[in-house]
Parts: C-alpha cells; sequence; structure tokens
C-alpha cells in the first residue's frame, strides 16, 4: 500500500486527498498546522486551519488569505480522505492533522508539546497507524524543567535587575513565547511590560482569542519621560546587539528558549541569563507521545530526527525520517 | 561545592574585571584554608591528573543514564562538551546543593584513582544522581581536568592577595612554578616578605603586547631597546644556591631536557636569573620544527643533542647576586646582562646574548623588518629603554612587532563543533588547497572570524553536510577562506607535505568561487623562497 501522507517538491503531500500539509511552495490545496513562517506560507488556493489561530494566521498570511476555518475535532472530507484538526498545545491554534483513508490513520502533528501552557488548548492524544513527529529536541540532553518554576526564575532575575537599578531585557520568539511568558507573569505580577513593535499585533491577536496576559504597553508609546531601570522588556532576539537596544543602558539580558538548555548556546549569544522554556516536546516527550498514539510506525521530520528514528528502531518500531525544510525552534 | 558552583555561575554571568575580582575575592575570604588552596588551584587554570579515562567514563555515564552509547556519543557532538553532557542526562531537577567542602570533593575524586571499576562507577553515579546540574558538571571538569574558569590567573592572584591583605607582587611569585594546594600553601603566602621565596621560584614573565598602530607612534627609537622576535621557547634561567633551575613560560620546570643549556649555565655566579629564549642554533638560528625534535625528549640522547643543539639566548636580567633588579629601568638591565653574559658565556656557549638590533630610525628598521623571515625570525620585539621588567602583557613596556604573515585562500571541507563558548557550533574547520583536481587538507584554523560570521557558517555547515564522521562533518567545497600563518615547514606527517604554522582565519572570501582557491603548488613556491632565504 503506498504512504498516505509523502514528501514531494512542494512538502508534505496526501495523494489519497489531493492537498499539502504545511507546503513551503504554493498549491491548490493546503492544510496549515500552525502560524510560525517555516510552517505556514502564502499563495496557496484554499487553506484550512484550526478555527482558534485564524487570528494569527491572518497576521502572517494576510487579512484576505482563503482560510477556511475548522474546530479541532470537526472532520472535512477531502478526496478519498476524512481530515480532522486536533490540538496540538505548541502555540495558539496550532494543531496535528488526522488523515483517516480505507488504508489506516495518520496523524502529522506538526510541532507540539506536552508540558501546560494555558495560552493554547492542551496536546490531544489522538490514536493512529503512523505518526509524523517533530524532532527538534530529539536528544535525551533535552528535559525540560517545569514550567512554573522557570517563570519563578524569570520573576527572580528581573527584580534582581530592578534591585540594582537596571531594565531586564527578555527576548523571546514574538508568537507563542512571548504570550506564554506575558501570561505566566500575572501569577507574579501586575506591572505593565514593554514590548518590542514586532510583538504587538500578536500580543493583541492572543488576548482578541481571550488568553489573560499581564499588562503591556509598546515601547514606542511609553511616556517619554519613562525611567527604564526596574522595567521588563520583551523583544525578539533578533533585536540584540541592534541600536534599539541603546535606549536601555546597563540592561540585564535575558533569553527563553529551549536551547538555553546548553551553556555553549546562552555563552555564545551573550545573554546574562538563559531560561529553559520551550513550546517544543523535549525528549521524554517525544518518546511518550510516540508510545501514546499507539503507532506502529513513525516518520520523523525536522530536528534530530535521527537520534529519534535510530533509537525508536532500537526499541522495534518502524521507524524513518522524512526530510523537510521545517526549521523547529530556530537555533539560537 | 555549593559555593564554589556559586562562584563559577557568578564568573561566567559576567563579563566586568572587577566584578570577578570582587566574586572571587568574597570567595577567598570565606572559604576556609584547603578551600582557598583548591579554589585557587583550578582558577589560576590548574587541572587534577586525570582521574579517569574518557572512554570509560562515557561508558560508566550511558549506563547510569540507561541509553545506549551511540546516544551518549550523539549527545555528546551536539553538546560539545561531555561534563555538560553527562550533568545534563542525568540531570532529574531534583538534586540539592552538596554542603560538603570542595577540598573534600578533590579527595573523594583522587580516591578514584585506587579504586576498582565497579567502585568506581557506583560512586560515580550516585555523586551524578545527588548533585545539581551544575555541580555534578563542576565533578566531571574536576574529573576529566578540563575545567576552565573565564579569568586570568593574574586576576585570581590579585583577588587572593586582596583577600589575604598581602602585597600583590610577592604572592604572585610566591604562586609561580610548582605549588601544592595543601594546607601549607596559605601559611606560605600569608608569611612576610622577608621570608622570601624558594630556590627553584621564578618570577612571573614581562609579555610583549602587539603593536597595531605605527611604530612611531611609540615616540623616539632611541627609547627602545629592540631586538629580533625569537621562534623558540620562551624561559626563564635561574642560578641559584649551587643549582639550575630551567622554566618554559607555562611554568613547566624544563630539568634535563635542555642539558647543554643547563651545563653552560653552571658558569654563572650564584644568585642570578635571566630571561631569554631557547633555540635550535646550528650556523643560525633553525626553524621551529626542529626545536619540536626537542621539546617532548625528556632525556635527549647524543645523536638529537647533536644534530639539534640548543641555545639560550638571553634577553634580560631580572636578578643579579641574589638581588631582585626588577625595577631597574631596561637600559640598566641590560648593561648588567651584557657583562655578565661576557664574563661567563658568549657565542662559543649555549648561553648567549640575544643582540640588540641597531637602527637609527624607524624606516631603517622597517626596511630590516621585511628581512625577519629570511632571517628565521618573527619580527622585532621594542623594550621601552626606562621601564622596568614588569609582569604579565602590560601595554607600553614590551611591544612585538610581527612581520606581516603569508597567505593563502583555502576551501573549507570539514567541521568540527568548537568548546566552551562556541561548544554546539560549528567553529573548527579544517582547510583545503587544490592539487589538481584534488582537495588537499592543510590547516586547521579556530578563529578570526565575528560572532555573527561564525553564526551564519554554522547555519551553512548544517545544510551543507556530505557526511558525518563522529563529530567531524565534510562539507560541500564551496567557501573560500583567506588563511594567514607564521611560517611554512616540510612535513612528512601531513598529506600535503608541508605544514603552516599558527594559521588563522584572516578573511571570508564569498567572492570567491572554490575554483579559484590555492593551489599547493603555490605553498611550495612559499616553503622554497623561505627556505632558499635562510
Amino acid at each position: 500500500m503506498p504512504d498516505l501522507i509523502e514528501r514531494t517538491a512542494e512538502g508534505l503531500y496526501c495523494p489519497a486527498g489531493d492537498f499539502h500539509i504545511d507546503p513551503w511552495r504554493p498549491v491548490p490545496r493546503a492544510v496549515i498546522t500552525h502560524a510560525h513562517a517555516d510552517h505556514a506560507r502564502g499563495g496557496h488556493g484554499a487553506i484550512w486551519a484550526a478555527e482558534a489561530g485564524v487570528g494569527v494566521l491572518r497576521h502572517r498570511l494576510g487579512a484576505d488569505a482563503p482560510i477556511r476555518p475548522l474546530a479541532y475535532g470537526e472532520s472535512l472530507d477531502l478526496g478519498r480522505t476524512r481530515v480532522s484538526l486536533h490540538s496540538a498545545g505548541h502555540i495558539l491554534g496550532s494543531a496535528q492533522v488526522r488523515v483517516e483513508a480505507p488504508g489506516g490513520v495518520w496523524v502529522a502533528s506538526g510541532d507540539y508539546k506536552r508540558d501546560a501552557d494555558p495560552t493554547c488548548a492542551p496536546f490531544e492524544i489522538v490514536p493512529c497507524d503512523t505518526f509524523i513527529t517533530e524532532a527538534t529536541f530529539a536528544l535525551p540532553v533535552y528535559r525540560w524543567p517545569e514550567p512554573a518554576s522557570v517563570m519563578g526564575e524569570i520573576r527572580d532575575w528581573w527584580r534582581a535587575a530592578a534591585g540594582a537599578g537596571r531594565p531586564a531585557v527578555l527576548c523571546c520568539y514574538a508568537l507563542g513565547k512571548a504570550q506564554r511568558v506575558l501570561n505566566g507573569l500575572l501569577e507574579h505580577s501586575d506591572e505593565t511590560v514593554y514590548l518590542h513593535g514586532a510583538m504587538t499585533p500578536l500580543v493583541a491577536a492572543y488576548r482578541d482569542a481571550g488568553v489573560p496576559m499581564v499588562p503591556t504597553c509598546p515601547v514606542s508609546e511609553a511616556p517619554r519621560d519613562i525611567d527604564w531601570r526596574g522595567q521588563l522588556i520583551l523583544a525578539p532576539p533578533s533585536a540584540a546587539g541592534t541600536p534599539w537596544m541603546r535606549r536601555f543602558r546597563g540592561a540585564a539580558t535575558g533569553f527563553v528558549s529551549g536551547w538555553m538548555r546548553l551553556r555553549g548556546n546562552r555563552r555564545r549569544r551573550g545573554f546574562d541569563r538563559g531560561f529553559v522554556l520551550s513550546d517544543h516536546a523535549d525528549w521524554p516527550g517525544l518518546l511518550d507521545t510516540v508510545r501514546a498514539t499507539g503507532c506502529r510506525r513513525v516518520l520523523a521530520t525536522h530536528g534530530h530526527s535521527d537520534v529519534l528514528v535510530g533509537y525508536l528502531r532500537e526499541q522495534g518500531l518502524r521507524a524513518d525520517e522524512l526530510g523537510t525544510r521545517y526549521e523547529g525552534e530556530a537555533d539560537a | 561545592m555549593r559555593r564554589f558552583a556559586e562562584l563559577f555561575e557568578a564568573l561566567d554571568g559576567t563579563r566586568a574585571t572587577g566584578r570577578k575580582l570582587a566574586l572571587m575575592q568574597a570567595y577567598f575570604a570565606a572559604a576556609d584554608d584547603a578551600d582557598v588552596a583548591w579554589g585557587l588551584y583550578f582558577l589560576t587554570g590548574r587541572r587534577l591528573k586525570r582521574v579517569i579515562a574518557p572512554g570509560r567514563l562515557r561508558a560508566i555515564a550511558a549506563g547510569a543514564a540507561g541509553i545506549p552509547d551511540w546516544m551518549l556519543e550523539r549527545s555528546h557532538a551536539h553538546v560539545g562538551d561531555l561534563a555538560e553532557t553527562i550533568a545534563l542526562l542525568l540531570d532529574d531537577g531534583n538534586a540539592v546543593p552538596s554542603e560538603r567542602p570542595l577540598a573534600q570533593w578533590v579527595g573523594a575524586l583522587k580516591a578514584l584513582r585506587d579504586a576498582d571499576e565497579a567502585r568506581v562507577a557506583e560512586r560515580l553515579t550516585q555523586w551524578w544522581r545527588a548533585l545539581p546540574r551544575l555541580e555534578c558538571f563542576l565533578l566531571n571538569k574536576l574529573l576529566t581536568g578540563s575545567l576552565r574558569v573565564g579569568v586570568s590567573a593574574g586576576l585570581a592572584t590579585r583577588a587572593l592577595a586582596a583577600a589575604i591583605e598581602q602585597d600583590e607582587n610577592l604572592v604572585a611569585q610566591r604562586l609561580m612554578g610548582d605549588w601544592q594546594p595543601d594546607a601549607g600553601l596559605l601559611a606560605q603566602l600569608r608569611a612576610p616578605p622577608e621570608a622570601g621565596t624558594i630556590a627553584s621560584q621564578p618570577y612571573p614573565f614581562c609579555l610583549a603586547a602587539p603593536l597595531e598602530g605605527e611604530p612611531a607612534t611609540l615616540g623616539a627609537l632611541a627609547d627602545h631597546l629592540v631586538e629580533w622576535k625569537w621562534d623558540g621557547i620562551r624561559a626563564q634561567l635561574i642560578r641559584r644556591e649551587g643549582r639550575v633551575f630551567l622554566w618554559s613560560r607555562g611554568e613547566e620546570l624544563l630539568d634535563g631536557r635542555f642539558p647543554e643549556v643547563e651545563a653552560a649555565a653552571m658558569a654563572l655566579p650564584d644568585g642570578h636569573v635571566l630571561d631569554g629564549e631557547l633555540l635550535v642554533w646550528t650556523d643560525g638560528v633553525r626553524p621551529f620544527g626542529a626545536l619540536q625534535r626537542r621539546i617532548n625528549k625528556q632525556k635527549p640522547g647524543p645523536k638529537l643533542l647533536r644534530e639539534a643543539p640548543v641555545v639560550f639566548l638571553a634577553y634580560d636580567l631580572l636578578e643579579a647576586d641574589g638581588a631582585d633588579g626588577r625595577a631597574m629601568p631596561a637600559r640598566d638591565r641590560r648593561a648588567r646582562l651584557e657583562a655578565l653574559i661576557a664574563g661567563h658565556g658568549g657565542d662559543a656557549t649555549p648561553l648567549r646574548l640575544s643582540p640588540l638590533v641597531a637602527a637609527t630610525d624607524w624606516q631603517r628598521l622597517a626596511a630590516l623588518r621585511a628581512e625577519a623571515r629570511s632571517r628565521g625570525v618573527e619580527g622585532f620585539v621594542l623594550k621601552r629603554a626606562d621601564a622596568p621588567y614588569t609582569r604579565g602583557r602590560r601595554r607600553g613596556v614590551w611591544w612585538k612587532w610581527k612581520v606581516d604573515p603569508l597567505t593563502v585562500d583555502a576551501v573549507l571541507v570539514y567541521a568540527q563543533a568548537g568548546h566552551g563558548r562556541r561548544s554546539n557550533l560549528y567553529t573548527d574547520y579544517t582547510l583545503a588547497v587544490w592539487d589538481g583536481a584534488a582537495l588537499v587538507p592543510v590547516a586547521k584554523a579556530y578563529s578570526g572570524l565575528t560572532d555573527a560570521e561564525l553564526t551564519e557558517m554554522d547555519r551553512w555547515i548544517r545544510r551543507h553536510t556530505v557526511e558525518r564522521f563522529g563529530p567531524v562533518r565534510s562539507v560541500r567545497p564551496e567557501q573560500v577562506f583567506e588563511i594567514a600563518f607564521e611560517g611554512i615547514q616540510p612535513s612528512s606527517r601531513h598529506k600535503a607535505g608541508l605544514a603552516v604554522r599558527f594559521p588563522r582565519i584572516h578573511r571570508w572570501r564569498r567572492d570567491k568561487p572554490a575554483a579559484e582557491a590555492g593551489t599547493l603548488d603555490e605553498l611550495r613556491g612559499l616553503l622554497e623562497a623561505v627556505r632558499s632565504a635562510s
């Protein structure tokens, strides 16, 4: 029996349903798992995506993008297949794609995580025959600490910076991570956090979707005479080392990312502190998920897919690599 | 261990020298003598003799983490550091800090050397599980003798001197050479100046700072002593209490390795200390390659002594007649040195004088510099004539004015991840030149790119990998770098038949296609030019 989903020049393709999943070139019919740039590209004839993520997806693809929202669990017939979307727990509106055909059930999980994250629906275990998984952090050195304790570290670091009369500039990805941090801070603070311009619309999209977060204000709209000492500012990693940073003289700098688990990554980027918080599954999370789906076959996409495949094979599972152009959490 | 780990973490989190100094001083002031001694030992870059072979350590770690060996290898290649890899694999997030003092941990580690294999595995597994990630990382670093802390030995010495309220120069001198971090160390360091030092103890070396601008900016040439910059082993020759001690700049005692120099130095009167360079000298100075044959020979045989005779070229006098003369102006030290060598050594002996280079103005000196390579030297050292002999690399005392490097455009063929700040980043490059249609590796280069360029190259390497060989990746031969190097020598150990000295990346030649990179013939030409000139 031919594979239900295969890799083509345009991306993952389902011949029986004649649609693509997260294609990187324009196609007639695309199912998009989430709004990160390496998964959500524009120019497609029709796009299906999870209803919960339409706001952020429109921010990426434009107001006119031909998006057809699907509720999680709602099914749709495409060609000879039945397709449904299920929450992936990665970011707001992220989805796994379940494809059912007479020959069996395949799930393409996009990017996903298993840790608690109040800013999006939790990962749903979708039983399947073949599971297509990411492998961004597929090495046993990657195990995430409790997100709540990491939020505590961020709070302590911010307080220490404030105590020393320094601004605290925290770098994190603008879509997903920033909102997760702003939500996690609710536990510790009700102070206004200042945002780099790249984050403002995405934070607004999360607020529109009803995600609670601490009050925020764009840096550009802060009072002219603001004293940045003691303030917390969120910025994308690309802002580090640019002239934009100059206004926060003497700032303590931090970076929130799964890659911060490694000393080398943190030191190379020159951040004072690294906080280990990721929107991807860690090594135990990947193995648990594969096991929980009950799948008989695994196809691993971006990241350390060869390690995951090698390990699963040793465990007696059928596993192969599936090359894609997804980047996972961009390397620090 | 907790306190040392906290110090390490805090030092790691700052780049401000003043802050590092304060952190170390606070540690020294609060720790007991045994922990001060061991802390100092590690902060000054000293290491424990290896307790366990890395291969054995990896096997125990894979067992403790419950993963196959190949996964430990992949994790290690990704993290770039074995100590950190193990700490990450065994981290369950629940361990509590260890209040056991550093000195006791060191004792426990050393005891492993005599333990049987099963016992070693059992102890290590137990410690790895019990210690929090950072302490586990440090323990592994001590175990493998690979701890690196981002402070200079000089800074650690300063912090200690401040903590024990002792004169910094005296502490620095007492910490030169061999010392053991035992109970007696702190007592010795705290002793009053009159207690002096022991006979074999060298003085801290004065190092030359690189001259970046035009030499004329230094002022008048007449205010400087000019010498050739020799390409040998920097050494300090001590003649005290009827004996001779020869120290390398790495503070290693070179006992017995250069018997001809030690024998000649016996002719010196007692209580003299000389600074100079060890070189192989036949009818003139031989290239560094000739000295390499001697470096690792503990007891050179008669054949080697005949083929590669070594001389000590003296260029400074630090102690005369038992008195520390470092405060004297360079001009006066030089005069006394010349008299000393004239009376007790000279060109017929292995104890010689590094001659002064005579030039009346900077322009003429610059012309002479062009001859440096053919004379087998690296350029000039310019010493301020009225300056004392200082410790470390201080600008304005000694300058090195090196000859421009040789260069060639080479193609990146292999990449390997770096260490420390560059772990998990492909920064160590093997570069090749064309030999007909084949690329022959000629150099490994580690530095010279900016962090942004390194990151960009890292991505390129990951996307253009052809094959993986453990931690090494072969890449598509497309990237061209101009590499600079100080010298070139024939070599039977290298496939290219030649070896370049101190290669580093000078420039990223984004403009140059790989096909237009340099050739082996071009390098052979350079080799011939250098050899025929000398």
